[in-house]
Parts: C-alpha cells; sequence; structure tokens
C-alpha cells in the first residue's frame, strides 16, 4: 500500500490560476466531445500529517450530460475524490474547473448550491416535511414560496412520489426507496446542471435498488445532467455509467473509458482484477442480435415431403433443417436420422424449437437461449415470430473477438495521440484477453 | 388530626408572608436559570465540536456541582457581601452542568449524514447550526435546562442562610425552633411549596417541549 516514491502535488498548478488559460489549455481538441462540464486538473489532497497523498494529482473530465463513474477498491480515494469536486474537502493542490470557470477559490457555500449532492444515508433533515427537505436549495437561493412549492410538486412527480400524498409527510414516515427518492430530488431542487452521488443506491435492498437504478437512468434522459457517480459495485458501475473510471490506490486512474471498452480490453491486470470472473459475459450486455451476421439455414414448410427435406439438408451441406409454419414461425428442426423415419409425420420428427429471440435483445439474452435449445443455436424471429435467422456459438465468439479489437484498435488510436489518452493507455497491454 | 388543622390555620393566617416568599423562590429560580441556559448552551455550542475542550467545560461545570451547597453560598459572601448575590452566584454554578452536558451531547447526536447533506446543499455553517443541529438537538438541550431547574429550585431553600430570602426562610424559622411549638408549620410549609414550584415549573417544560418540538422528530 504505501508508496516507495511519495510525490508531492505537482508545484506549477497554483501558479496557473489565470482564467484565460482555461480556454487554451483544457478545451478539448476532439470536436466530437462535447464541451466538459467537469474538469478536474491536477486535483490533490494530503491529509495534514501524513506523507502520502490521499488524491494525487487527479486530472479529468467530465463531458456535459454524461455520467461519470467511479469505481474501485474501497480506500481507493473514490469518495474523497468526489467530496474535493463540491469542496466538502478542500484539495491541496490543482484546479476544479465547472463549465469553464474556475471554482477552486470561489465561495464554497455558495459553490455547493449549485450542485446536486446525493449521499448513501441520504441525510434527509428528519424535523423538516418532504416539502421543506425538497425546497432546501430553492429557498436558500430566495425563490418565492409559490415557485418554490410548484417545483417541489414537480420533483417528487418526477421521482416518482405523489406530491399529494407526500408533501407534508416528514422522513421518519418514508421507506428506505422512499427517502433515497426524496434525497434525489431534493439534491436536484434548484436544477443544478451537475450531480454528485456517492453510492446512492447501496443502502437499498437489491429489487428495489434495480427499480432505482431504471428510473434514474430514465430521469436521467430526460434532465441530461452531468453526473459523477461513486461506488463499489462494478456492476452497477457497468449498468449506470456512460463512462467508467477505475481508480486504483490514491485516485490514480487505472482505466477511464466505456463499460463496453472496460469489458472488452482490461487494461492491466488491476482492472481485470477488479472487474473479475465474467467480464466477456457482461459484455455481451451492450450487443444486440440486429448487429450480427445471422446464419443461413436451410428452410422448409411443414408441407414438404420427407425425402425433398433429405435433398435440401443435403445441397445446404447443414446438418439441420428448419421447419417453419405458414406464417414462417420455425416450429422444428431436423436432421437427417430424423428425416430417415418415414414412419412419423414431418411435423412430429426431430427436435423442438425451444430457443428463439428477438432482433434488440442482447447477445447475453441470446447466449442464455443457446444454452437452453435442443441445437445449440438460437433462432432469430421478428415481433410477429416470423423467421429471420439463426445464431450460432461462432457467431457470439466471433462478436467478442470484434468488441476486443475495436477496443485495441480504440486504444492504439489514442496512444497516437498523447493529449486526450488517458494514463496507463498510451502502451497498451496486449495481455491477450 | 390536630397538626393538620394547626398547619392549615398556619397557611391561612401567613398566606401573604407564603405568596411573597414563594414568588421571591421562584424569581431567584428564574433569574438564574436565564443566565445560566444563555451560557451554558453558548459554551455547548462553541465547545462540542473539539472533544478536549468539551472534556474541561465539563469537568469545570462538574466541578461545582460537587462543592457542598452550604459552602458554596458562603464562600462568596465576603466578595458580594450577604443577599441575593452569592445565592445567585452559587445556584448559577450549579445550574450549568446538566445544560451544558445536554447540549453538548444532543449537538453531538445529531446525525452525521444529516449535517454532511446540510452542507452539501450549501448551508453555511451558521445555517446549519440554526437549521439544522439546534432544532434537531433541541429537545435534548431542553430535558438538560428541565434537570437543572428542578435541581437549583431545592437547593435554592439554602439562599436563606445568605439573607437571599425565599422559600428556605420558613424552613429555617421550623429548624430554629425545633422542639418549640409551632416548629413544624413553617417547615412543612417550606418544603411543600418547594416542591409544588418545582412541580409547577417542571410542567411548564412538558408543556414548553410539547409546543417547541419539530413534529418530525416528537
Amino acid at each position: 500500500m504505501t508508496d516507495p516514491m511519495p510525490h508531492t502535488g505537482s508545484p506549477e498548478t497554483d501558479d496557473m490560476l489565470d482564467d484565460v488559460s482555461i480556454e487554451d489549455d483544457l478545451r478539448p481538441t476532439d470536436p466530437d466531445t462535447p464541451e466538459p462540464m467537469i474538469q478536474l486538473d491536477g486535483v490533490s489532497k494530503t491529509y495534514p500529517g501524513s506523507d502520502i497523498p490521499a488524491v494525487d494529482a487527479l486530472t479529468l473530465d467530465v463531458p456535459k450530460g454524461e455520467i461519470l463513474i467511479l469505481v474501485g477498491p474501497s480506500g481507493c480515494g473514490k469518495s474523497t475524490t468526489l467530496r474535493l469536486i463540491n469542496r466538502m474537502i478542500e484539495p491541496t493542490g490543482g484546479r476544479i474547473i465547472f463549465d469553464g470557470r474556475d471554482v477552486t477559490r470561489v465561495n464554497a457555500d455558495e459553490l455547493r448550491r449549485h450542485i446536486g449532492y446525493v449521499i448513501q444515508q441520504i441525510g434527509l433533515f428528519p424535523h423538516r416535511t418532504i416539502a421543506e427537505n425538497v425546497g432546501t436549495v430553492p429557498k436558500m437561493l430566495g425563490w418565492d414560496k409559490a415557485k418554490i412549492s410548484a417545483r417541489v410538486d414537480e420533483l417528487l412527480e418526477v421521482t416518482g412520489l405523489d406530491p399529494s400524498i407526500f408533501r407534508d409527510r416528514y422522513p421518519k414516515e418514508l421507506s428506505g426507496g422512499q427517502a433515497q427518492r426524496v434525497g434525489v430530488a431534493r439534491a436536484l431542487g434548484a436544477d443544478p446542471p451537475v450531480l454528485l452521488m456517492d453510492e446512492p443506491f447501496g443502502a437499498i435492498d437489491p429489487i428495489t435498488r434495480d427499480r432505482l437504478q431504471n428510473e434514474f437512468l430514465r430521469l436521467q434522459d430526460e434532465l441530461q445532467k452531468t453526473i459523477v457517480f461513486v461506488t463499489h459495485d462494478i456492476d452497477e458501475a457497468i449498468k449506470m455509467g456512460d463512462r467508467i473510471a477505475i481508480l486504483r490506490d490514491r485516485s490514480q486512474v487505472a482505466q477511464l473509458d466505456t463499460p463496453q471498452r472496460i469489458l472488452s480490453l482490461p487494461i492491466d491486470d488491476f482492472v481485470a482484477d477488479f472487474i473479475g470472473s465474467g467480464a466477456a459475459l457482461k459484455g455481451l450486455n451492450f450487443e444486440r442480435v440486429r448487429d450480427l451476421d445471422l446464419a443461413d439455414y436451410p428452410v422448409a414448410r411443414s408441407d414438404i415431403g420427407h425425402a425433398k427435406a433429405v435433398e435440401m439438408l443435403r445441397e445446404a451441406h447443414q446438418r439441420w433443417l428448419l421447419l417453419l409454419d405458414e406464417q414462417e414461425r420455425p416450429l422444428r428442426w431436423l436432421n437427417e436420422p430424423a428425416l430417415d423415419r418415414t414412419d412419423r409425420p414431418i411435423t412430429e420428427t426431430g427436435l423442438p424449437v425451444t430457443a428463439t429471440v428477438e432482433p434488440n435483445a442482447t447477445l447475453h439474452d441470446t447466449l442464455e437461449a443457446m444454452l437452453n435449445s435442443s441445437t445449440g443455436c438460437a433462432i432469430v424471429t421478428d415481433e410477429r415470430g416470423r423467421y429471420q435467422g439463426v445464431v450460432e456459438i461462432e457467431v457470439l465468439n466471433a462478436a467478442i473477438t470484434r468488441m476486443r479489437h475495436e477496443a485495441r484498435d480504440h486504444y492504439e488510436e489514442l496512444g497516437l495521440d498523447h493529449s486526450s489518452a488517458p494514463p496507463h493507455v498510451s502502451a497498451p497491454s496486449g495481455n491477450g484477453r | 388530626m390536630s397538626g393538620f388543622q394547626n398547619w392549615l390555620e398556619y397557611l391561612n393566617d401567613r398566606q401573604e408572608l407564603i405568596q411573597e416568599l414563594t414568588i421571591e423562590h421562584a424569581i431567584l429560580v428564574i433569574q438564574v436559570m436565564v443566565a445560566a441556559i444563555a451560557l451554558s448552551v453558548l459554551l455547548g455550542i462553541l465547545v462540542h465540536r473539539v472533544e478536549v475542550l468539551s472534556n474541561i467545560a465539563l469537568s469545570i461545570t462538574s466541578i461545582f456541582i460537587t462543592i457542598p451547597s452550604l459552602a458554596l453560598f458562603t464562600l462568596f459572601i465576603p466578595i458580594v457581601g450577604i443577599g441575593k448575590r452569592p445565592a445567585q452566584i452559587a445556584l448559577f454554578m450549579y445550574a450549568l452542568l446538566p445544560i451544558l452536558r445536554n447540549t453538548v451531547t444532543g449537538l453531538n447526536g445529531v446525525n452525521p449524514a444529516v449535517e454532511e447533506s446540510a452542507k452539501g446543499m450549501g448551508m453555511s455553517s451558521t445555517q446549519r447550526l440554526l437549521k439544522v443541529k439546534l432544532p434537531l438537538a433541541w429537545p435534548v438541550i431542553l430535558t438538560g435546562i428541565r434537570v437543572s431547574t428542578l435541581l437549583i429550585t431545592g437547593i435554592a431553600a439554602i439562599a436563606t442562610l445568605v439573607g437571599a430570602g425565599g422559600l428556605g426562610d420558613l424552613i429555617q424559622a421550623g429548624f430554629s425552633r425545633l422542639g418549640l411549638p409551632g416548629a413544624y408549620e413553617p417547615l412543612w410549609t417550606g418544603v411543600i411549596f418547594t416542591v409544588l414550584l418545582a412541580l409547577t415549573f417542571d410542567l411548564m417544560y412538558l408543556v414548553l417541549r410539547r409546543f417547541t418540538t419539530p413534529s418530525g422528530i416528537r
């Protein structure tokens, strides 16, 4: 854990405080990247009496409208990092820039009124009603009563709480899930452009958590806030994140990328270990059947004769022939041994079709279907159940390989462009995973 | 039952005196309490965040409460003379500990998550204290004030010894006549009215608590 060569915060960052330089230095050069809402520039925190920084010269951009997940083992400084952003903890080095404005030295209380903050324990005010809790920041900002009241109702509604029921209740009357909704509503109080969330769903039972996560993602689709979200749960990170920053000791970024690319190509053993087993399996959630090249199998209507079917099968050089009904819906898998038994009607021989998926199914679901299938492949049908094609295990294999290649190509491309490459990325370690 | 009848007669005869002494006693307690509440709550607010300071403040006020009351009342006579003043000082010193202790406990008992979220929403430290911590700590602080009031209502009976008046005068009168007829009537009157006064204060605090505790934490 101890660093043999403790670094101190780079001294030059303190001298670059004039706002003018931000425009030139920190705007992204890539025109495709949206403007960063939050920029951390060499932000460090060293606690008094300690030589080793808790956060060591962290540089990070969060584009507008993005959910960035900070994830890492406990003690890696992810919560400290989050609390540095709204200066709950004052940084000892570096700059924090919001929307191009250096806020490292502005009044911290004033700053926090414009940043939503949600913590795991929620911390609702027990002596105030739900409406008063949600209206806390608008009230501090001096909104008039009618405006606050309208805003409170609006926020309760978007977070799935009926205002007529919950407005005048007290926090002690809420369940954990409801309290967390109020926590989110309160953080959105004065419509801040940025939300900081510290394990917001960590203390909630798995079923409610899943629902809150889904609702929150739906809400985010509408609101398009810039969100920094801390969790220790890699699955939550994969689900919630537009990008994930995997942090190691002292908040050093081990890998910063989309969930898909991190799963496809963990940059080193630390990341691979952290993601744990099943990275390829989790990665299958990001691809859908409609993007695959479907395999071609011989198909026939149920009125085909045995002899004709055998002939078709031989011509196609396939082991299986798929029997369809009049609406082109798959009925049965037929192979030669089955077709040789001419004593049975063609619709009762062979194997039943058990695995069908629709084009928008994820590859994860498709694999599940395949494992349950009698023939080891999944049939793709459209929304009316009509036959579209077949997914074979080799296609999944190819998809995983392709994702991995895409990720590697992406990193190699980044490796050439040092300005935007996150640390560790410039030299992709082909660890063959 | 002639003893009880004698007592009722005594009450009837000395109505005015008893009323006067009760009011004097009550005023002494109220004066002391106002000063003690102001100092203790303020001190509690100042020291509660720093454990060392809290411990120092609590230790000192604990020492006050262990000084025998007879001694404490007379200790200040050389400095301020006899009368109300030495009694007020002594009672004030006794009243501090329960309020201070409950203020520190109450403020430190506020859920850290509540404080964290208050800070995270941009409340200044003054706003956090006035709008979050004090309202939440209030029931605990009020309990300290209540205990303190009961404590000094009883001890204030000793004030008579330094010439501060109050219901102690009656107890003292009975005491000095012990063994003679008519000794027990003033003695009992002093005791009973002191207890009744304490109960009245207690009742007032119950009502106050009911109306000043936010309903979310009642």
